[in-house]
């Protein structure tokens, strides 16, 4: 297997009923879409590789990420970054907590605290590490959301109708930014949305499901 | 194998080891140091524990003994605990060290092999003891035989209202004379609780012609002629009692607050200067005075016994000793402390220590020791167990 | 490891009930090997059925058993019926909350003194009112019928059972259903019985049936309140457990087999009630009637609603009078005088007893905590949830009388020679402690994931808490809004964030969970604190907590002693649920998204 992210014949059923079934392969750098309305099993797809699927389910199929079948892994070695839609920053931590939370360990206390400033700078956010959480806006979140995913250094990246919570203004300047420090990385990108104009964006391939 | 013999050999020296013994008080004190001694002692009583307590700083300062008081709400509740250890093979450092005790559950104890001793005619302050005036020697006519040593005496008194009742009583028909004429003025502590027991002794002591008769064990007398007029007088009294004797205070010190809140006259006390340190702590009005009836009450000695499987056997001999000694006696006889008549014979004291007890105001409610007049005996034990039982079937439950 | 704590839980929590139940079982039939006495024989219960004052004791365990729990439930119901949504039911419930915490023991000696001929309410009426100048000669409290008794279970039980319906109320969608009922031309209390009361009911039932099962065998309120000629079966059973003459322990072993099959009876009449009364409410919802006496009904409910809430207030005010009074003769009103005395005679004992309380309590609560929260944190990475045959072992030791299993268990733990001290009262609390803090947790933890959550709600909410302490409501309720609108990713995000299941543990979980975690160890404290019969009987008399001292002084009857102990016991029982309102509100206070 090549590099980036594929999913072999991934096939998810729930009670013998087929959710969802998808076969395809991500370059790395490259965006794949997967459109669809509320309840074709998007989402799913997205807790299968991140190895977090509900018991009520049944999957068959493989995921490899940069030639590595992780399907068996357990999800905190999988590698895999996850965007939602709504900011899941941890609310007893500041932002700077959050950013080194997911920061890969190593390095003295100074110099991660250095990246973590840097990092925010990257963004636009100079001077927040000691901010709550709660207090930021839904733009200054996403983008926090996104940089703690990228400072974990993860292999691929998920979007789960990562910009539908957005209001119209903020929401392509956030999706180029994610889309483009995605590139930057040579990330392969799985998103899913039900917003044919994230998928246009993305300028990838687009997968369309239940119609 | 050879780890089990290791282990037994081990255990034997400190099994044979455990017992100290008393005639060599030095090496009694020496083992006593450092242990705690759990003193089961009913716990209803604040001004008891109040004394307690004090024992308890005094005997550590002295002698390095701690002594925990494990508050009872009957004392039968103790022997029972060390029958219950004597079952279940519990044989050294069982829970009590040392236990407020007389009369029935004396007799029990010491009928069931279950006490430490004889210990308490070595203890060094038995030389003050008066063993000729107080009944220092037998229990509820149960021989003591060392087995139990004394720190109180008690003796039935009445405590009155002066406020509501004129002029104290003599016997017990003028109490009923009297409950009959101003019915839901009187009761008594529902039986089996010790004084609830004691008042039907006290009625029974006061209403039989001959009170001999009952130092014998209720087997050998006739029964059922000897305790007639009790039941004769109960049936006359109990409808005038407060409630009209369907419900009873469930102890002695339950009648204080009756008394305070002004819905009986007139209670029963095992302790003359009990209404004294009650008033001191508002628990009775200072109308509040004492009476003895002409012939006499009963009165007895408060007693501590040792399980036999105490672990602080020593400890509890140092606490049972300083009970006795001229300094706790005048503390418990101070009617601001606990009132409680003393163990000891004045004659036998050092001057001073005679001095500081005559020096002692017994207060607006005691009695002096010429007015509480004669001690009647205790009737023997099985005649309260019987009496009881007895009172049970009849009142105990609503008919 | 982990895997096996939720069987080391069960262990823990029905071991002692079985052991217990086992070691009664014998001396029940005659066998007491320890006392030289060798069964089977039927000697103990022939005993027992000689004894003149059976039946009068099965009757004071029966009626006000039935009779508290029937009327707390009317109360409740008619309380909610009426007044739901309404401003007037706030303040109620803002009034209740602090009574919830307030140990039975402590509110029965305050309802002593406020009920009795000499108590408050007779001195307030005179003598201008009821020309009294003694009190007069009524025999109110200790009644042979246990009316005191059973007012004194109302009163507390009524907090419990309310909370236990608010808490139901918010998953039967309740404003829609009344919604409905009222366009239909419903009035509010009989639209409330048709449409919402089935399926409350269904969630609370439980709830009442550990009312039903404590109220019939409670000790220490009968002790303080009920008659004595003769106690309830459970006085009476814990009264032979002391006795010296050992074929009594044999005696109290039979009656608390009798006790166990009274309250299995009991149940069975509650459920067949439950099937008439349905039966009836079916009937009763054909006919279409749109109204039956609503405006009487709604009174009723807050009369009496207000009544226990006075009642239950009022005896605490009386306890804090009594600990700072003087001389206080009838009929004054209030005392003589006012000093400091009776708190500086018995403030240090209740120190030292406070110290004991917290001691027992905390450790057993802190091993509660660290079982419940493995057997979650394992029920989490399993994916298995306690279905609704778990809730009911989960209940077992609250329906199981206490007297009935603890005089087998005092006698087996005496035979193994693990009898006294602190250590087994803290396994015996744990019992008791483990089911609470369980419940309590279980809620907010499953609510976690939105799936669970569903369970969670319909089977766990309405069993948070207990009789015999409860929680401050305004606690609970925040936190299950709170909860239920926590995001469910977390554990994913944090996950591929590269966080292994015990980081996720301990850096993401358990931060967030702060405030349910202390309210369930508050809880947990909460119900140790009011322990007494496992207190008195596995600890030998050895540890002396608030509660055993308070119920011993009690039976002095010195009314400035057990006011100094009412109180500290009632403070006892609310520091931990002050303190879990308190410490995560400063910890996290520059963290705005953990604010309630």
């Amino acid at each position: 297997m090549s590099d980036g992210l594929t999913l072999s014949q991934v096939c998810i059923t729930d009670g013998g009923q087929t959710l969802i079934e998808v076969d395809c392969a991500i370059a790395p750098g490259e965006v794949l879409t997967i459109m669809g309305p509320s309840g074709v099993g998007k989402s799913t797809l997205l807790s299968f590789v991140t190895g977090t699927l509900d018991r009520a389910f049944t999957a068959t199929g493989k995921v490899w990420l940069d030639g590595d079948d992780i399907s068996r892994l357990q999800p905190h070695l999988r590698h895999v970054g996850i965007l939602f839609q709504d900011d899941i920053l941890f609310p007893h931590m500041s932002v700077g907590q959050n950013l080194a939370f997911g920061m890969a360990p190593g390095g003295s206390r100074a110099d991660r605290r250095e990246r973590i400033a840097n990092a925010l700078a990257e963004i636009g956010l100079t001077g927040f590490e000691g901010r709550d959480p709660a207090t930021l806006s839904g733009g200054q979140a996403a983008r926090v959301q996104l940089l703690r995913v990228l400072l974990s250094q993860p292999k691929a990246l998920l979007l789960d109708e990562a910009f539908s919570r957005l209001d119209t203004s903020r929401r392509a300047q956030i999706r180029a930014l994610v889309f483009d420090m995605a590139r930057d990385r040579d990330l392969p990108v799985l998103m899913v949305t039900h917003d044919a104009e994230d998928a246009s964006a993305s300028g990838g391939r687009v997968i369309t499901l239940g119609e | 194998m050879k780890k089990r013999s290791l282990a037994a050999a081990l255990l034997v020296p400190f099994a044979a080891s455990a017992q100290p013994d008393p005639s060599d008080w030095e090496a009694v004190l020496q083992e006593a140091e450092g242990q705690t001694v759990y003193w089961n002692a009913w716990g209803g009583s604040t001004t008891t524990n109040d004394f307690i307590v004090w024992v308890g700083e005094r005997v550590s300062e002295d002698h390095g003994v701690t002594l925990e008081h494990v508050k009872l709400t009957d004392t039968a509740d103790a022997v029972t605990r060390v029958l219950s250890e004597k079952q279940a093979g519990t044989d050294s450092d069982g829970a009590i060290d040392l236990i407020w005790i007389n009369g029935a559950n004396f007799a029990a104890m010491k009928e069931a092999d279950l006490l430490f001793g004889p210990f308490a005619e070595e203890l060094p302050n038995w030389a003050y003891v008066d063993t000729e005036g107080k009944t220092v020697q037998t229990d509820f006519t149960v021989p003591v035989e060392g087995y139990e040593s004394p720190w109180a005496m008690a003796q039935v008194v009445f405590m009155y209202d002066t406020a509501d009742i004129a002029a104290p009583f003599g016997s017990m028909t003028e109490i009923l004379e009297w409950s009959k004429a101003n019915p839901g003025r009187f009761t008594y502590p529902q039986p089996p609780d010790f004084l609830g027991t004691t008042f039907l002794k006290q009625a029974l002591v006061d209403l039989v012609d001959e009170p001999s008769v009952l130092s014998q064990p209720v087997e050998d007398a006739p029964y059922e002629e000897v305790t007639a007029p009790l039941w004769a007088f109960l049936e006359e009294l109990t409808p005038t009692l407060w409630r009209e004797g369907r419900a009873y205070p469930q102890t002695g010190p339950a009648q204080l607050q009756l008394i305070a809140d002004g819905e009986v006259d007139m209670a029963i006390s095992f302790s003359p200067g009990e209404a004294t340190a009650a008033i001191a702590n508002y628990q009775l009005p200072d109308t509040v005075r004492t009476f003895v009836l002409d012939k006499g009450t009963i009165g007895n000695a408060s007693f501590v016994a040792i399980p036999y499987n105490s672990g602080s056997a020593a400890g509890a001999m140092v606490v049972a000793n300083f009970l006795m000694s001229p300094e706790a006696q005048l503390r418990a006889q101070d009617p601001e402390v606990l009132g409680y008549g003393t163990v000891l014979a004045m004659d036998k004291l050092p001057e001073a220590d005679r001095a500081a007890f005559e020096a002692l105001d017994l207060g607006i409610a005691t009695l002096s020791p010429a007015e509480l007049g004669e001690v009647q005996d205790e009737p023997h034990p099985s005649w309260m167990t019987r009496i009881a039982e007895d009172w049970a079937l009849r009142y105990g439950t609503v008919q | 490891m982990l895997r096996h704590v939720p069987l080391l839980t069960l262990v823990v929590m029905l071991g002692p009930v079985a052991a217990g139940l086992w070691g009664t079982l014998l001396p029940a039939f005659g066998h007491l090997p320890g006392a030289g006495l060798t069964g089977p024989s039927l000697n103990a219960m022939q005993d027992l059925l000689n004894w003149p004052g059976l039946v009068q004791a099965m009757r004071l365990s029966i009626v006000p058993g039935l009779l508290a729990t029937l009327l707390s439930l009317v109360i409740v119901v008619l309380v909610t019926a009426g007044w739901s949504g309404t401003r007037t039911f706030g303040l109620l419930q803002r009034a209740l909350a602090p009574i919830l915490s307030v140990p039975h023991a402590a509110a029965a000696f305050g309802l002593v003194f406020l009920i009795a001929p000499s108590g408050w309410i007779s001195r307030l009426v005179s003598p201008w009112l009821t020309g009294w100048d003694r009190p007069p000669d009524l025999l109110i409290v200790q009644d042979p019928a246990g009316l005191a008794m059973t007012l004194g279970l109302v009163a507390k039980e009524v907090p419990f059972l309310l909370l236990m319906t608010l808490a139901a109320l918010g998953q039967v969608r309740q404003e829609q259903r009344m919604k409905t009922a009222r366009n239909l031309g419903y009035d509010r209390v009989t639209g409330w019985l048709k449409t919402v009361f089935p399926p409350v009911y269904r969630q609370i039932r439980l709830p009442v049936y550990v009312v039903l099962a404590y109220s019939m065998s409670v000790v220490d309120v009968a002790l303080i309140l009920g008659p004595t000629r003769p106690p309830s079966l459970s006085v009476q059973i814990v009264k032979w457990m002391g006795d010296p003459d050992l074929t009594l322990r044999l005696t109290a072993a039979a009656a608390a087999l009798w006790q166990l099959g009274l309250v299995v009876l009991a149940l069975l009449l509650w459920r067949v009630g439950e099937g008439l009364v349905a039966a009836l409410g079916g009937r009763w919802i054909e006919t279409g009637q749109r109204r039956c006496l609503d405006q009487g009904l709604r009174l009723t409910g807050l009369g009496f609603g207000v009544l226990a809430t006075g009642v239950v207030t009022l005896a605490l005010v009386g306890l804090l009078v009594w600990s700072f009074a003087g001389f206080w003769s009838f009929p004054s009103a209030l005392p003589d005088s006012f000093g400091l005395r009776n708190w500086s005679r018995h403030g240090p004992g209740t120190v030292a007893a406070m110290g004991e309380t917290f001691l027992v309590a905390g450790l057993s609560t802190l091993i509660a905590l660290a079982l419940v929260l493995g057997c979650l944190e394992s029920e989490h990475r399993s994916g298995r949830t306690v279905t609704t045959r778990g809730l009911w072992l989960l209940y077992l030791p609250l329906l199981v009388p206490q007297t009935a299993f603890l005089p087998g268990l005092q006698i087996l733990l005496l035979q193994a020679g693990a009898d006294v001290g602190r250590l087994p009262v803290v396994f015996a609390h744990l019992v008791f402690v483990l089911p609470y803090v369980f419940l309590s947790l279980g809620d907010a933890w499953r609510a976690w994931d939105p799936r669970n959550a569903v369970v969670a709600a319909t089977l766990g909410a309405p069993v948070v808490f207990a009789h015999l302490v409860f929680v401050l409501p305004y606690v609970f309720l925040s936190l299950g809004d709170a909860w239920r609108a926590w995001d469910p990713r977390n554990a994913v995000v944090a996950a591929t964030l590269g966080a292994p299941p015990a980081r996720v543990f301990w850096r993401v979980r358990l931060p967030m969970l702060l405030r349910p975690v202390l309210t369930a160890f508050a809880v947990g404290m909460a119900v140790s604190v009011g322990q007494y019969l496992p207190t008195l009987l596995i600890g030998g008399g050895r540890v002396a907590t608030l509660t055993t001292e308070a119920v011993a002084l009690a039976s002095g009857g010195d009314r400035r002693a057990i006011g100094v102990y009412g109180i500290m016991q009632t403070l006892a029982a609310l520091l931990p649920f002050a303190l879990a309102i308190i410490v995560p509100t400063v910890i996290w206070r520059n963290r705005r998204g953990l604010h309630v």
